[in-house]
Formats: C-alpha cells, structure tokens, sequence
C-alpha cells in the first residue's frame, strides 16, 4: 500500500471506529431511557413493570383530587374510562392540570403497587389530548364524544 | 374584500413560483438566455404578491375582522398592538404563511445580493428556491388557508394563546423561520452546484456567507425560545430535549457542521461532496422540524390539536425533497474529485472531527427523537427521556470542545508536532493554573464542574492565543485592521461556546430547586437568600386577572428585593398561566413561581422557589455565538468576489480565517 492509501485507510477506521462509538453510547443509553406507556386499564391488569420508570395517561376523574397531609402531595385518580387508577405526585401541579383533563404522568409503581409520579404532563391547549391518552381511551371503547377534530 | 384579495395575492405568488422555477431551470440547462434573465424579476415578483398577501393577513389582525377564521380563532379586539402583529404567526395558518414570507424574502436577497455569481448559477438556485416555495404555497392553500371565512362572522375572537403574549415569544417564530428558511439557500446553492457539476471552492464561497446569516438567526431563535421556556412557561428549566426543540436544534449542529466544511472547501477545494451533502441535511432537518411540529405526531410542549392531512402533506414534501436531492447526490457526487485529507496533524483533519461529531451527535438526536414515531409504527408506545440525551449528547461533545482549541491554532495542510505543542504550551498553561483557581472558589468540589471550567478556560485560552498569534510582530492598529471579519467572527463564534458551557454546567450542578407550601409571614432560606411570603392579592389586568404573590427578599450585604410572582386567568381562554418572578443576575438568578391555594383557610400556598446559579450565561452564550456569525458573514472578501476571479488559495495564510 502507497503511503497516501495508508493514511486513507486509517482515516476511514477512525471515522468508522468514531461512529460506531457514538452509536453504541446511542443504543445503551436508548435502552436504558426508554419510557414505556401503559394506560390505566394495563396497570391494573398488572401489565406495567416493578422498579422502572414509565409514562401513564388518561383523564383525570371528577371530583378525585385530594391533599392528604398538609404538605404539597397530592392524590388523584386517572381513567381511560374503563379502569381506574391512583396517582400520588409531591410538588407543584402544572397549570393546565383539572379533572376531566387529559394528563401524562412519568413515574414508577412503588412496593404497595402505587404509582408515584415524578413528573405529570398537561398541555398548552385545553382541546388537546395526548395522542396516547387518546389511543388509549379508544382501544377501551370508551373514547368521550368531545374528542377534538382540529383546533 | 382584503381577504379575498390576500388569497388571490397568494395564488399569484405560486404561479410565480411556478414560472420562477420552469423558466430558470430548463433555461439553465438549455441556455436561453431570456429565461435564465427571469430569475431576478420572478423572485422580486413573488416577494410582491407573497408579501401582499401576509400584509392582508395582517390587515385582517388589525381591523379586528373576525369573519376570518384564522383570526377569529386567534385574535381578539383587546389584544395590544404588538400581539395583534404577532399574533398573525401565534398559530398554523399564519405562521406558514410567514414561512412562505420569509422564504420570498430569501430568495428576494439573493437575488439582489449575488451579482458576482455567474447569472445560470444563479438562475438555478433561484429556480430551487422557487421549487420549494411551489410546495409551501400549495400546502397552505390547499390545507391550511389562513382566509378561510367564518360565516356568520364570530363576534369576538377566541384570543391569542396567553402562552404566545409574550414580547419574547413575538420574535422567537420569526428568528427561528429565518433560520430555518435561511438553510434553503445553502441547500439551492448546493443543488445548483450538483445540477452543474460545478462544486468547488467559488461555490463555497458564494454559500459562506448565507450560511453564516442563517445560522446566526437560527442560534439566536433557539437561544430566545430557551430563554422564554425558562420564564415563560413557569418551569424554570431552559431546555427539555421536547421533540420539537430537538427539531430545531438538529439543522443548528448540522448547520454549525456546514459552516466549518464550507470553511475546508473554500480553503483547500476538499470535502466538496460532503460539504453538498451537509447542505442537503441541514435544510432537510428544517423541514423534518416543520413536519413534526406541525403533525402532532409527537407529544410535545409544542403539540397543539392538529391535523393529520397537513401531517401526510408535509411528509409527502419531506420525501420528495430530500429524495431528489439525494438522488441528485448520488448521481453527481461520484464525478467530485477532492484531493483526501493527507496529514493527521492539520487543521482539515480538526474540521473534519468537528464535522463528525457534530453530525454523529445529530444523529443521535435524530435517533431519540423519531425512535418513538417508529415503535409506534411497530406497535409499542414509548417515549424517549431527557436522560438518554443528556447520556449521548454530553460525552459526544465534550471532545468538540477541547478541538475547538486546537482546531484554531494548527495549520491547514500539514503540520507538525513541535511547532503545535510550542503554540499550545500556553493556553494550556494558563487553562491548568486558573482552572484550579477557579475551581477553588467552587461552593463544593465537584469533578463535573471542574471538567466544564476547563473546557471553557481552554477554550478561551485559546481564543487569547489565536489572536495574540495574528497580532505579533505588527503593529497593533495594522494588524487589526488587515485581519479579517471572518477572524473574529470565529473568535466570537468559540468564545460564546465557552461562556455557554460555564452556564449548563454550573446552573445544572449547582441550582437549588425547592416546591415547599408556604402561608403569609413563612420564610424560606436558600443559599443565603431568604425569602418572606407576603401573601397573595387579586388584581384585574388588562386582558386577564391576576393572583399575585408578594416575596420580600434578602440576601448577603444588605441585599433586599420585593419579588411578584404571579398567576394568571386570561379572561377569554380562562387557561391559568404561571408568571414566574425572576430577580436575573450576571451570577445567578432568584427565581419564585406559584403553585396553587392549597390551603384557602390560612392562605397557603404551593410555591416553588428556584437559585439558578450562572444561567444568563448560556443565553449570552447563544448571543455571543450569534454575533460571531454575523461578523463572520460581513467579511470583505465575500463582497470583493465580483471583482476578482475566485481561485483556490495555494496555501491559505497561516491562521487565516476560518
């Protein structure tokens, strides 16, 4: 080989060797920070997994919000308007959290079969439902009539 | 009657476009010399029709017209002036039709701008611009009309998203459309140059400039959109890895990636395929950008309700785009002839490192970004989380920083060791010494924290020393004088990249986050601040009402301050939104948001109190960044091109411009 097509080819390697680096960091760290997302209705058939965290969405029950203690947690029950379920969350709610909304809440089952949310999602817009939330109530056969078509 | 006007004005701008892109590129191709001279009056012309269209838009805003649908869903008459001007691009419609705006306006400049650019070059990118303003023009008309009427006309609007009354979020779309826009014309100039063949140093040259323009709003639209997510939504967060924030900040690494390949094409004649390719990627990302914010296939702070037929639209454009342009690619890109890089130690290899790991970490994000569109496809619902960008992203830009360094001290070409290590014995020197200083004053050691003040150090160190270098042995006044735009632009471009990671590494390591319940007369202490709660009044105003919360402040040296935060009911869409107070400071900032009452009895309530310690610092980052690009566009040499024959450098100065 011709120096020039040495130094070619070692430049290849290291662009190679540099990518597929990047690309093994990509793929570990991918499979360590998936979120997967079940819905009131898989949790309480026992589909959701222990000790990892992962997304739960659905409307927030009428009249379910409660402060127990005097400190900021706050309890409240989600549906997809087949199950229901419990969601306990310490801090400050967003400001388009309501019942009869739609929310996504990320956070993992506790040893009493809990969900402890570490973060609870509502949108900007009072029309909008999480795809997931969504798709969700539909697979229940329960999706509300008021679903927005557009904005 | 201005509505109807408006639509037809639109109509025109795609017939034009339409022209715009027939005549110039089969003129082009075929050399007819009358349809090549269309260019220039077909892009003034879309300017015309398409600006007179968003001028009857606005006009609609203005008159309070709410037998316009847009409007009436958007506007209302107690909105003030600023937003009834801002609110034409606060949703869908509108803000494609400033897209399409911006886009005339583009190609508008180039048009005016480009003499030195031989009139077929030319010809084609005006004829790709118009090609891409064919597919916007048709989406909004077919899909989106923003002069849809409303009848019976709605008698008051439905007001413009709270979130979107916002000075900071007036100019956020714009800068970031400019941008994103901007990359069109480094994406036409570099399909011109494939249609042609003619890929080579002078076409770098031509893009250099328009590229630079385009990365500086799009760098300054992102910072915005940073700025105002961290006041404005209430969260006090500054980047969330959303979907849509990855969507703009993928063409900006690319973006950054081109800026410095076309720096090695200019130069050194090299990378030309890559360099094309680049170009292709940065305007496809935009675009890819505009399909996920506008689909709501992804759930986002950005998702608002959508429409699923504009989804398939812009998906459909996405594939035609960027496959032609690929296509075009791997017909042409074979017929390059670029001289490989031939020394390890030069600054074409730093560049093209730099260009690896720019590309490499985009793809990462590209990756986590689109991963949960296909698990969906497959079935599975997933979302990907801020840690795994946080996981990938860091550790491959990390080494970008220490090249920065290094990148603009070494030569182009070849180098050697000696010579390089007697350059960069003092940067490091000094990076070492004030590092452990600096370190030092930290309020707890922490490696992190140190690794990022080095970077930074180093960082300017070198800077220091890149200029020192172009300053020895001549005068001073010379000296400045005779180097060019281009110089500092880069100094400046580095220098905000070190101010940026003091910010996110210090307010990540350091900031204090606390959600505590507080009643009237209940005092709080952080990092030496205390904060007394006050208590909370209702006030009307304007357009909304507001609770507003009263904090009396004290800190270090008599330091004291009355903070208000917030909460606010706008009166038509009667959404709640928090209003942080934020007392903003060089090193840190104060910042105070409201919860909810949780207790109505003794007034408590749910506040969340933040010590930011640094933050300004990324934005000013972001600002530096920009105004570097700036600089670098308004070089002289890009403007003296007509009068010279562009020929590549022998062997470009040492240190030269980047």
């Amino acid at each position: 080989m011709t120096p020039a097509r040495k130094k070619r080819l070692l430049l290849i390697l290291l662009m190679v060797a540099g990518i597929g680096v990047g690309v093994a960091f990509a793929l570990k760290a991918l499979n360590q920070n998936l979120m997967f997302f079940f819905s009131p209705s898989d949790i309480v058939a026992g589909k959701a997994p222990q000790n990892k965290d992962f997304r739960v969405g659905g409307v927030v029950v009428e009249g379910s919000v409660r402060r127990p203690g005097d400190g900021l947690t706050v309890e409240f029950d989600l549906t997809d308007n087949a199950e229901s379920m419990t969601v306990k969350y310490t801090g400050i709610l967003p400001d388009l959290f309501r019942e009869g909304q739609g929310i996504i809440a990320n956070g993992r089952l506790d040893s009493k079969g809990e969900f402890v949310a570490n973060e609870v999602l509502a949108k900007h817009d009072e029309n909008y439902m999480p795809p997931e939330v969504m798709d969700a109530m539909k697979k229940s056969g329960q999706a509300m009539p008021s679903m927005p078509s557009s904005n | 009657m201005i509505p109807e006007l408006g639509h037809f004005a639109l109509i025109l701008g795609l017939c034009i476009a339409l022209a715009q892109s027939f005549f110039t590129l089969i003129g082009a191709q075929k050399g007819y010399a009358r349809w090549i001279a269309l260019a220039r009056p077909a892009a003034y012309g879309q300017l015309l029709f398409v600006g007179l269209s968003y001028a009857a838009l606005t006009w609609v805003f203005l008159t309070n017209d709410f037998s316009v649908l847009y409007a009436a869903q958007n506007s209302n008459s107690h909105l003030p002036l600023l937003y009834l001007i801002s609110g034409v691009w606060g949703a869908h419609e509108g803000s494609l039709l400033l897209w399409a705006l911006i886009l005339s306006g583009w190609t508008a400049a180039v048009a005016t701008f480009s003499r030195s650019v031989p009139k077929v070059m030319l010809a084609r990118v005006i004829g790709v611009m118009g090609l891409i303003s064919v597919g916007f023009l048709l989406f909004i008309l077919i899909t989106s009309n923003p002069f849809e009427r409303l009848l019976p006309a709605a008698v008051e609007g439905r007001d413009l998203n709270p979130l979107l009354q916002d000075p900071g979020l007036a100019v956020h779309p714009p800068m970031l459309y400019f941008g994103y826009v901007g990359f069109s014309v480094a994406f036409a100039f570099a399909i011109a140059a494939l249609i042609s063949g003619q890929v080579d140093s002078a076409w770098a040259r031509w893009s250099r400039p328009w590229t630079n323009i385009a990365w500086m709003f799009l760098t300054l639209g992102i910072t915005l959109g940073s700025w105002w997510a961290y006041y404005e939504l209430g969260w006090g967060g500054w980047w969330f890895w959303d979907p849509v924030e990855n969507a703009s900040f993928m063409p900006w690494l690319i973006g950054t990636a081109l800026i410095h390949s076309l720096a090695i094409t200019e130069k050194r004649g090299t990378f030309k395929a890559w360099t094309a390719l680049l170009a292709i990627f940065a305007f496809s990302l935009s675009l890819l950008g505009t399909f996920l914010v506008r689909s709501g296939v992804l759930t986002s702070v950005h998702a608002f309700a959508s429409d699923p037929e504009r989804g398939v639209f812009i998906l459909i454009f996405l594939v035609l785009v960027v496959g032609s342009s690929l296509l075009l690619y791997a017909w042409r890109a074979p017929t390059l002839k670029s001289a490989a890089v031939t020394n390890l130690l030069s600054r074409d290899m730093a560049l093209l490192l730099n260009n690896i790991f720019l590309t490499v970490a985009s793809a990462a994000i590209l990756l986590g970004t689109v991963y949960p569109i296909f698990a969906e496809a497959m079935g599975g619902k997933i979302s990907v989380g801020p840690p795994y960008f946080n996981a990938v992203f860091i550790p491959l830009t990390a080494p970008i920083a220490v090249l920065i360094g290094v990148g603009m001290l070494v030569r182009w070409k070849k180098d050697n060791w000696n010579r390089l290590l007697g350059v960069l014995k003092w940067p490091l020197l000094a990076t070492v010494i004030l590092s452990v200083a600096l370190a030092s004053l930290l309020p707890e050691w922490n490696w992190a924290a140190y690794a990022g003040i080095t970077l930074a150090l180093w960082i300017t160190a070198t800077v220091a020393e890149a200029l020192m270098e172009r300053l020895r042995g001549r005068s001073l006044a010379s000296a400045l004088r005779t180097t060019p735009r281009g110089f500092y632009g880069m100094l400046l471009g580095h220098l905000g990249i070190a101010f940026f990671i003091i910010g996110i590494t210090l307010v990540s390591l350091y900031n204090q986050e606390k959600d505590i319940r507080m009643k009237p007369g209940d005092t709080f202490e952080m990092e030496g601040y205390s904060f007394t709660f006050n208590g909370v009044t209702t006030t009307r105003v304007k357009n909304y009402n507001a609770q507003r919360g009263e904090f009396l402040v004290r800190g270090k040296n008599g330091y004291e301050t009355i903070m208000h935060p917030e909460k606010r009911v706008y009166l038509v869409q009667k959404n709640p939104m928090t209003e942080a107070a934020i007392d903003a400071g060089i090193t840190r900032d104060l910042f105070i948001a409201l919860g909810e009452e949780v207790d109505k009895t003794d007034g408590s309530w749910a506040i969340r109190i933040y010590y930011k310690p640094f933050i300004r610092w990324i934005w000013l980052g972001g600002i530096i960044m920009a105004l570097g690009g700036l600089i670098a566009a308004t070089d002289k040499r890009y403007r003296q091109m007509a009068r010279r024959n562009v020929r590549v450098p022998e062997a470009a100065a040492i240190g030269g411009a980047l």
